[in-house]
């Protein structure tokens, strides 16, 4: 089934560095948040970009793309620009979403980008309704929705999939089961673990997939994709991943100990695919380095935009609540 | 101009029907919609003539249904959900404050949600206190939402389609009580959406109020009248955005003010509108502004207690007296 994947070394390169994109990325917004150039919330994705990144390979352009308020890396490999992320993080008008959203709320029309939700589980109904929109306008386009595995307790998740299987939806559904919902483990909140399998009393196929592995993941969104599309009907992929960091900016991590944490980073994506490609000859380290320079220009070239972007005037504080005004009867 | 006679009822079909005549991206969506009717027949006869694609019965999942609806205006189609009543819009209010309310905002003005919401809203039916909250105000708390509240039966056969044009979300609120009623449906709207109209001109006191308890506030003014009281009736329609101008207007002619809300007094629309009155137009006013609300107690089921607590017409009167006698 899975016919088209390709993975020869040049993809495993652009995988790897999609990866290193997200994770220098964010390791550079950690410190300009303790710089106070970035507020509020900052929910970091490292640890887990195998799965965006194996994900987004596999969508095509029309897509759409539904994330939640740990989007950085989703909005990174689906193309937005970093500029624009940062931007967005400083609050700037050459931000994503025009600075009025942050961190928790990018937003890009031009990849079809939907957000940026910071409602656990909010962002379901609406990426079922993108795809029933899909449907009814006959567009080939499928629905991609990420959420953690704490939405799974929200009714909106149940509704969701009811909905989408009911009315036979295009729509993927990715679970990134990180096992925490901030500090309450899986364990402690579903009476039923695999969630993979809670898709079963939908009448929805689902796969578990093993998260840190970006090929894994790929492999499966491919044949996930090629069976929303084949039969027209929803698909969850469960991607069993770790946060290496806090929750948020605000997180003492009392509820894991430490020597969890290292045996997930011992598996981490970036790490695994690095040695893996080095162990079958199909990275140089002067080419990881060559990887990591460029990473480095392109972030520091959103910081520069990011520092050089206007703040947006107060008289304009109003704008986008609702649309221009248009003459309707 | 050639009018119609028809029941509220009716008019509000007659603006589905042509809603999903001129426009193949609408369809409506809702509990109940299609195979049973509309809970309230509103939709009654919709799914023979429009076919399952467009007449869709959802599940019993106010907050899931709300939110497909969201993400399909966000992806081109023209959604009508209809929510059963208010009441039930509480499951859905997350969907509708939180994502609705905000995209447009939070996205920089790139996504727009051209999503309408229909509920059923009011009390009199005996119907008690899950069924009978006047949950509008709420709504029209929430900035990025437009609120209109049809009280006749033009309204109730046109708004529907200025909400269809409106880029944004729209919630309209159809009050139980005037289903049933008879009127006339003009060959136009009477004006847009956002306007607020004078349904019956006076020289004394400006009445306030919107959807239900128009009729109320008209019957009070004709025993106003009786008693040498000259009412003038300001129909509110759209609850947000409040149409200011033609409430100082109408305060500025009349010197005096009672309004008239079917929500609870405390945090209420009415409130919101006494306070615009006496900021911006204090120095017009010859007496106190006075509110006519619901009683603040979950509205009862015995008919007696019921009507006790729904602002009634001698209420309205007995108020509007008080107001012109500077009690
Ligand atoms: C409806 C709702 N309830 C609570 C919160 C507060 N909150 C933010 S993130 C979070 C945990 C979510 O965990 P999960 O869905 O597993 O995603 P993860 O953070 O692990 O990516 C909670 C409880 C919220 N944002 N929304």
């Amino acid at each position: 089934m899975i016919s088209k994947l390709h993975i020869d070394r040049a993809h495993l390169r652009h995988q790897l560095k999609q990866m290193l994109r997200i994770r220098r990325f964010e390791e550079k917004c950690a410190e300009l948040y303790a710089l106070e150039k970035i507020r509020g919330f900052l929910h970091l994705y490292i640890g887990e970009e195998a799965v965006a990144v194996g994900v987004m390979s596999v969508l095509s352009a029309d897509d759409q793309v539904v994330a939640t308020y740990r989007e950085h890396g989703h909005a990174l490999a689906r193309g937005v620009s970093m500029g624009s992320i940062l931007a967005e993080m400083y609050g700037r008008t050459t931000g994503c979403s025009r600075g009025r959203g942050g961190s928790m709320h990018l937003f890009d029309r031009a990849t079809h980008f939907y957000g940026g939700n910071a409602i656990v589980g909010g962002g379901l109904p609406l990426a079922t309704g993108l795809a029933l929109a899909n449907k009814k306008m006959q567009r080939l386009a499928l629905t991609a929705c990420f959420f953690g595995e704490g939405a799974v307790a929200e009714g909106e998740f149940h509704e969701s999939l009811n909905l989408a299987a009911l009315w036979q939806l295009p729509v993927l559904f990715i679970c990134e089961n990180n096992n925490y919902a901030m500090g309450t483990a899986l364990t402690l909140s579903e009476s039923e673990t695999n969630i993979a399998r809670k898709a079963d009393s939908y009448g929805i196929a689902a796969a578990q997939v093993d998260g840190m592995n970006v090929v894994d993941v790929e492999a499966a969104t491919l044949e996930a994709t090629e069976f929303i599309h084949k039969h027209q009907k929803p698909y969850l992929l469960e991607c069993k991943t770790y946060r290496f960091r806090g929750h948020s900016s605000f997180d003492s991590q009392l509820y894991r100990e430490k020597e969890e944490i290292a045996l997930w980073e011992a598996k981490g994506p970036v790490k695994q695919l690095v040695q893996w490609m080095r162990n079958n000859s199909h990275l140089l380290d002067s080419e990881l380095d060559e990887l990591e320079k460029e990473v480095e220009a392109e972030i520091q070239a959103a910081v520069r935009f990011a520092e050089a972007g206007e703040w947006e005037p107060v008289e304009d504080l109003y704008r986008d609540v609702y649309s221009p005004r248009q003459t309707n009867s | 101009m050639v009018s119609e006679t028809m029941s509220y009822r009716e008019a509000l079909r007659a603006g589905l029907e042509e809603a999903l005549i001129q426009d193949p991206r609408v369809f409506l969506m809702g509990e109940d919609v299609g195979r049973y009717g509309g809970c309230y027949a509103v939709s009654k006869g919709l799914l023979a003539q429009f076919g399952a694609e467009r007449i869709i019965d959802t599940p019993l999942c106010e907050s899931g249904f709300v939110g497909v609806g969201i993400g399909a205006a966000l992806g081109g189609m023209r959604p009508i959900v209809e929510i059963m009543t208010v009441n039930f819009s509480l499951l859905a209010m997350d969907q509708i404050v939180n994502t609705a309310a905000t995209l447009r905002h939070m996205s920089g003005g790139q996504f727009n949600v051209p999503l309408v919401i229909r509920m059923a809203c009011g009390a009199g039916r005996q119907l008690a206190a899950q069924h009978s909250h006047s949950w509008e105000n709420f709504y029209a708390h929430i900035p990025g939402l437009k609120v209109l509240s049809p009280a006749t039966h033009s309204d109730a056969r046109y708004m529907l389609g200025q909400a269809l044009a409106d880029p944004d979300p729209v919630l309209i609120f159809e009050h139980v009580m005037l289903l049933n009623e008879p009127g006339t449906v003009p060959e136009n709207p009477d004006a847009p959406m956002d306007k607020a109209l004078i349904r019956r001109l006076g020289t004394d006191i400006s009445l306030m109020t919107y959807g239900g308890n128009l009729p109320k506030a008209l019957a009070a003014a004709e025993q106003l009248q009786q008693d040498g009281v000259s009412a003038e009736v300001v129909d509110l329609r759209c609850l947000r955005p409040l149409d200011k101008t033609t409430l100082l207007e109408s305060v500025s002619k009349t010197h005096r003010a009672v309004i008239i809300d079917e929500g609870w007094q405390t945090g209420s629309l009415a409130g919101e509108i006494s306070a615009i009155i006496i900021e911006a137009g204090f120095w017009h006013l010859d007496a106190p502004v006075k509110r006519v609300c619901s009683a603040e107690v979950p509205i009862p089921y015995p008919r007696h207690l019921e009507q006790a607590a729904l602002p009634q017409v001698e209420q309205i009167v007995a108020t509007a007296k008080a107001v012109m006698e500077g009690r």
